[in-house]
């Protein structure tokens, strides 16, 4: 018997019994459906928790008291100003060493208030961490050294204060105190759901006077290239645990975040993908039932084949096929709706969705896998049917 | 068996089907029933033949042997000169598909199949291409007086012309043996009558030897040749 006769008649059976072919397809269907979406919604999770690391900055080390793990408390800060010229010391280039000191504060000009992240830095901090001016000039030396009153605005918050009014050289108050604008960041979007459009950046020995605290958060390096990132960030956390014995200090950067990241929403995701497979098992197993009873109720129909020259391979490759063809059609209508799915789903809501080829690959795969593997034993019972007793049955 | 010869006989010389001392004992609850108990005969080609007994005789027994589609216990049976102890599975399915053209008493059609894609189904096993399937099945319905009932379907036609159209299914391979079993067990008489005389026309034309399988004297009567069977042995094979 030729392939494609094989096919034909497969499909034909599927057709005679078309409702029973289409409620069988249905747990492929869903199955599929299930892994596709599931896979798109969590590899779309991680792309874009991926991309708001990669926005942090590029060989960016940043440097934190105590030892960072996922979910831990941040530690007491011991750092201070005197542990940023030591830092800058060790590093050698003292533009590449930044610091920060944040605070959550209100923020008013006139009646209007906004409640913002005011962090205290100094003027490496435009370079290290790409952030463009957009109007006006960034903070300088000069500001930290003499600790102007002076501010630079995230551009959702110059938004929100001042509307269409140019910001430059107006007063605002934060805490208590009036600063002055000097400048305006461009818009870079948020990080892990902070908007960094809704800083303002002051001086970081202005911000320690003006909320009374000696210490700084942590302070932050940038290194040349990406090989210099693990030596630099080694060198810098030894000379502070020289300094401060006992102390432990992190040194987080964003090939360590993205790696960290990455495995975690990588396995979640693989969870996802496990739990739709399961449904795609379930499916399968239904396929076998169906055509189990197909089989049976066809045994005078596989006797007379036999009779008329069908050799049990014969017989085996027609109820194989037509299992697989249940579970492939079943799985490309799965993919069709399964994209459809995560497009409206990212289309509509917040969840983040990306359809990868490898998913739709693998979806089809397995539904064609299913098939085979839940296909055999109900193809193999038809093939060794013995043609007597087969044309004798009711 | 001392009758075992080297290799498959010339085809053009040999009976279409010879058997030697045929047994055929299987399990039947756990208690061995013996259905044939040494039964040798010989059908020439384009002979007429019918075995002829009661149920129970072993008769159907036979006939699944001499179709191929069982094989004995012990004996040696030679189809078209092929001694079928030899064959794989695969092997005997092909010869069946060759050699051997059935009807059965049920005429035994696929249901929701036209009566020219049921003609044309053993020629699907054969590998042949579609369209000389159509056309061989076509010719097939016509010399059986169908020509007007190909895209029928079983239901759409009466029990004698789903039985026409199961002999036609039988000749379209252009077997050596036609086997026919009861083929007018689930007629009237008059397409009965009619069943019948169409395998006597191909018996007579074409030279294709029938095996006729029944218990009725009447029917038998139509073959030259009674085999008579009882208790899984031949009582009587005489020519009328």
């Amino acid at each position: 018997m030729r392939g494609g006769e094989a096919l034909v008649m497969a499909l034909e059976a599927l057709r005679v019994n078309r409702l029973r072919s289409v409620l069988t397809m249905l747990g492929v269907i869903i199955g599929v459906l299930a892994v596709v979406i599931l896979v798109a919604i969590g590899t779309g999770a991680k792309d874009e928790i991926e991309k708001q690391i990669s926005g942090l900055g590029t060989n960016i080390i940043l440097v934190v008291p105590g030892r960072i793990s996922l979910g831990a408390a941040p530690s007491q800060s011991k750092l201070g100003l005197a542990d940023v010229a030591y830092v800058r010391r060790v590093v050698g280039d003292p533009s590449k060493v930044t610091v920060s000191l944040q605070s959550g504060e209100t923020v008013r000009v006139g009646r209007t208030e906004v409640f913002v992240t005011v962090m205290g830095t100094d003027q490496n901090m435009v370079n290290i961490f790409e952030r463009p001016v957009g109007k006006g000039r960034a903070l300088s030396e000069t500001d930290v050294d003499t600790r102007r009153r002076v501010a630079v605005l995230g551009s959702e918050v110059a938004d929100r204060l001042f509307g269409d009014l140019d910001p430059i050289g107006r007063q605002v108050t934060v805490a208590g105190a009036r600063f002055r604008v000097v400048g305006v960041y461009s818009e870079v979007g948020q990080t892990f759901g902070l908007s960094r459009d809704q800083e303002i950046h002051i001086p970081v020995t202005t911000a320690q006077r003006l909320l009374g605290i000696e210490r700084i958060n942590g302070l932050a390096v940038g290194a040349s290239g990406p090989e210099e990132i693990d030596p630099l960030s080694d060198r810098v956390t030894a000379a502070l645990r020289d300094r401060y014995p006992g102390e432990q200090f992190s040194a987080v950067t964003q090939t360590a975040l993205l790696g960290t990241v990455g495995s975690v929403l990588g396995m979640l995701t693989g969870v996802l993908a496990a739990i739709a497979g399961i449904s795609l098992l379930v499916g399968g197993v239904g396929v076998s039932n169906i055509m189990l009873v197909s089989v049976r109720e066809r045994t005078r129909e596989i006797g007379l084949r036999k009779a008329l020259g069908a050799r049990q391979r014969d017989i085996l490759a027609q109820f194989l096929i037509e299992a697989v063809l249940l579970t492939t059609i079943g799985g490309l209508i799965g993919i069709m709706l399964g994209v459809g799915g995560s497009l409206t789903i990212a289309a509509l809501t917040e969840v983040p969705a990306s359809i990868t080829w490898w998913s739709i690959v693998l979806a089809f795969g397995v539904s064609a896998a299913v098939g085979v593997f839940f296909g055999v034993a109900p193809a193999r019972r038809a093939g060794r049917l013995d043609p007597v007793i087969a044309l004798r049955a009711e | 068996m001392t009758l075992r010869t080297g290799g498959p006989d010339p085809v053009t010389t040999a009976p279409a089907i010879e058997a030697v001392d045929l047994a055929r004992r299987y399990q039947l609850d756990g208690v061995a029933v013996e259905a044939l108990r040494g039964v040798s005969l010989r059908i020439d080609q384009g002979e007429f033949a019918a075995i002829v007994g009661p149920s129970g005789s072993g008769k159907s027994t036979l006939m699944h042997l001499l179709g191929c589609l069982d094989r004995p216990s012990t004996g040696v049976l030679r189809v078209n000169g092929v001694d079928i102890s030899r064959l794989s599975d695969a092997e005997l399915a092909e010869l069946r598909n060759k050699t051997i053209g059935f009807v059965f008493q049920s005429f035994h059609l696929l249901a929701r199949t036209s009566a020219l894609d049921n003609v044309a189904l053993p020629l699907v096993y054969r590998g042949l291409g579609r369209a000389e399937r159509r056309a061989r099945a076509r010719a097939a319905l016509e010399s059986v007086g169908l020509g007007h009932r190909m895209e029928h379907r079983p239901s759409q036609m009466s029990g004698g012309e789903q039985q026409r159209v199961a002999i036609a299914r039988a000749l379209v391979g252009e077997p050596k043996v036609l086997l026919a079993d009861e083929p007018t067990g689930n007629l009237d008489t008059s397409n009965g009558a009619e069943v019948m005389a169409i395998l006597d026309r191909l018996n007579a034309d074409g030279g294709v030897a029938v095996v006729l399988v029944t218990h009725e004297a009447e029917i038998a009567a139509h073959a030259r040749r009674q085999i008579h069977v009882r208790d899984g042995l031949i009582e009587r094979d005489s020519a009328s």
